[in-house]
């Protein structure tokens, strides 16, 4: 292929074979994220386990988006990133990293649909704290609050951009 | 790898007929039109010369072709040119809700500026209703402006009609027929339309050229003063070779244009019959009030810009109206006009065939693209039903 998309090969890679792709049938935890008012809705699907030091981890991960190449990307990128780590050190993973991965900038209107795979890990770990009555972590807490501040944000747009819409047909 | 081209409707190769009788304009007759001497008048007649074969494609026997540098450019001038002109006659104007971007741009710049303008709806194949347009039009309306055919889906609006009303009414009709114009007929006097705007690369001219056509009835301001060129309509030192160009092209599209735009119809309706076999996918426009070169989908569970990534991958070059590919996040306005739902519109794929295409072109689309669905499909978390 031509060289024509403003996307680096690590993104072309991933898009063209997404890894951990798909379902887990009973997953101890699944986490959403994005909209599809603004295109991007991704969902990871989580199996927890634990190491040898008996320390919790990612056993298992996969994903489902509906989405642009870069939101495909991304969560398969993600995947790679969380499979086998504990969830301490999964906790830590900034969307900077995450970014850095992918190799050159994105163009900026992509950056969003580059962070909404973060999200959805962080929204399925909140759900797994949750489901396993565990201490939430204050900044899985604080991420949780975000995506939904966020996701109530683009809803609100929308409907605005929608009544504009139809006050401009009247 | 093979390379097909099935995004005619973004921009058009030049014909190598067209790019011929250009070139010498670059730099054997590189006069200035407005000059005396005789490179200046070798300039002069080759402009007058286009000026007729593009005039002779729209059937215009009367009025003005005035060249622009751009269909964008000849909208706009049309829309601020009558409304600057006639403002002591009224503040309103009309246009249709899914007119391309300069129309629908330069018509917010006008309201900003006072002006009242309505956006009619359109139905679900993406017809502006004339009975409609008559409800619309009030006292003081100065300007009706509907395209002729749809840039995303194709559709043809009843031009001819809304001529009529307009023309009835009194009130200028403005017509953007960058998409058919070369395609389908175009014909100034049938339709009624008192400007209508055409586009030299798409129809197999060079890019940079465009053209107004202004009626003489027409009152009208000028964007541009200077010089006086292009009847003192349009200042700006002459751009003789593309000009050229958009004349060659218009005389190879009155010539051809029959027997190509039933090469084309075939070869769409091969397209659109092949891809609707593909599970929960639906054509976008008209079934049959189309131009004979576009096919518009959609699929559901999927996203656009990675159906279009996957094609080009393939060699297949498409586009969408996905707001994912939109810097506005916002999906295509046409699609969500013709009453598609955000997540609708963002699943959508436009194949825009022309001069070039093959039946085997459109033959490895079909081999190609329900495979690149299918794969898409596996990959979103919507598996039949949203």
């Amino acid at each position: 292929m031509k060289q024509s998309l403003p996307y680096s090969k690590q993104i072309i890679e991933h898009f063209k074979k997404p890894r951990n792709m798909g379902r887990i049938k009973s997953p101890d935890a699944i986490g959403e994220a994005g909209n599809l008012v603004c295109g991007d809705v991704m969902r990871l699907y989580l199996k927890i386990g634990k190491n040898k030091k008996g320390e919790k981890i990612i056993k298992d991960i996969r994903f489902e988006t509906f989405g642009c190449i870069v939101a495909i990307a991304n969560s398969s990128m993600l995947t790679t990133m969380v499979k086998g780590k504990t969830l301490e050190e999964v906790m830590k993973i900034k969307k900077e990293d995450l970014i850095k991965k992918l190799g050159k900038p994105l163009p900026p209107i992509k950056i969003h649909c580059s962070i909404l795979a973060l999200d959805a890990l962080h929204e399925a770990l909140y759900n797994y704290y949750l489901k396993e009555k565990l201490t939430m972590p204050e900044e899985l807490k604080r991420e949780h609050e975000r995506i939904q501040k966020t996701l109530g944000e683009i809803e609100q747009k929308h409907k605005e951009f929608v009544e504009m819409e139809k006050k401009g047909l009247s | 790898m093979k390379r097909i081209y099935m995004d005619y409707a973004a921009t058009t190769p030049v014909d190598p007929r067209v790019l011929k009788a250009m070139l010498p304009y670059f730099s054997k007759k590189f006069g200035n039109t407005m000059s005396l001497h005789s490179f200046g008048q070798e300039a002069k007649k080759a402009l007058e010369e286009a000026r007729e074969k593009v005039a002779k494609l729209m059937n215009a026997k009367s009025g003005k072709v005035i060249f622009t540098g751009s269909a964008t450019e000849a909208n706009n001038f049309a829309l601020k040119g009558i409304a600057f002109a006639n403002r002591e006659k009224g503040k309103h104007i009309i246009v249709s809700a899914i007119e391309h971007h300069c129309i629908l741009e330069a018509a917010h710049w006008l309201e900003a500026q006072g002006f009242e303008v309505t956006y009619l709806p359109v139905d679900r194949y993406g017809l502006v209703d004339p009975g409609k347009v008559e409800e619309a039009i009030r006292k003081d309306t100065i300007l009706v402006s509907i395209m002729h055919a749809n840039n995303e889906i194709g559709t043809i609006e009843p031009i001819e009609e809304i001529g009529k009303i307009c023309k009835q009414k009194g009130v200028y009709f403005h017509t953007d027929a960058a998409q058919s114009y070369g395609k389908i007929p175009v014909d100034v006097e049938k339709m009624n339309v008192d400007l209508l705007t055409a586009s030299a690369h798409k129809m197999y001219g060079p890019k940079g050229v465009g053209a107004l056509f202004v009626a003489d009835s027409v009152k009208i301001e000028p964007l541009l003063h200077g010089g006086g060129h292009e009847f003192g309509l349009r200042s700006s030192t002459v751009n003789v070779a593309g000009i050229v160009g958009f004349g060659v092209a218009a005389e190879i599209a009155k010539k051809e244009m029959k027997s190509e735009a039933q090469r084309l119809t075939k070869l769409r309706d091969k397209l659109i019959k092949g891809v609707l076999k593909i599970e929960r996918s639906y054509l976008n426009g008209h079934p049959t009030k189309r131009l004979p070169n576009n096919a518009n989908f959609r699929f559901d569970f999927i996203e656009g810009e990675s159906l279009v990534t996957f094609l080009d991958m393939k060699g297949i070059a498409a586009s969408t109206g996905s707001a994912c590919s939109s810097e506005s996040l916002q999906p295509s306005h046409v699609l969500l006009a013709i009453g598609l739902k955000p997540h609708e519109a963002h699943g959508s794929l436009r194949l825009s065939l022309g001069r070039w295409t093959k039946k085997e072109e459109v033959d490895y689309v079909l081999e190609v693209l329900p495979k690149i669905v299918e794969k898409l499909r596996e990959i979103s978390p919507y598996k039949g039903k949203w």
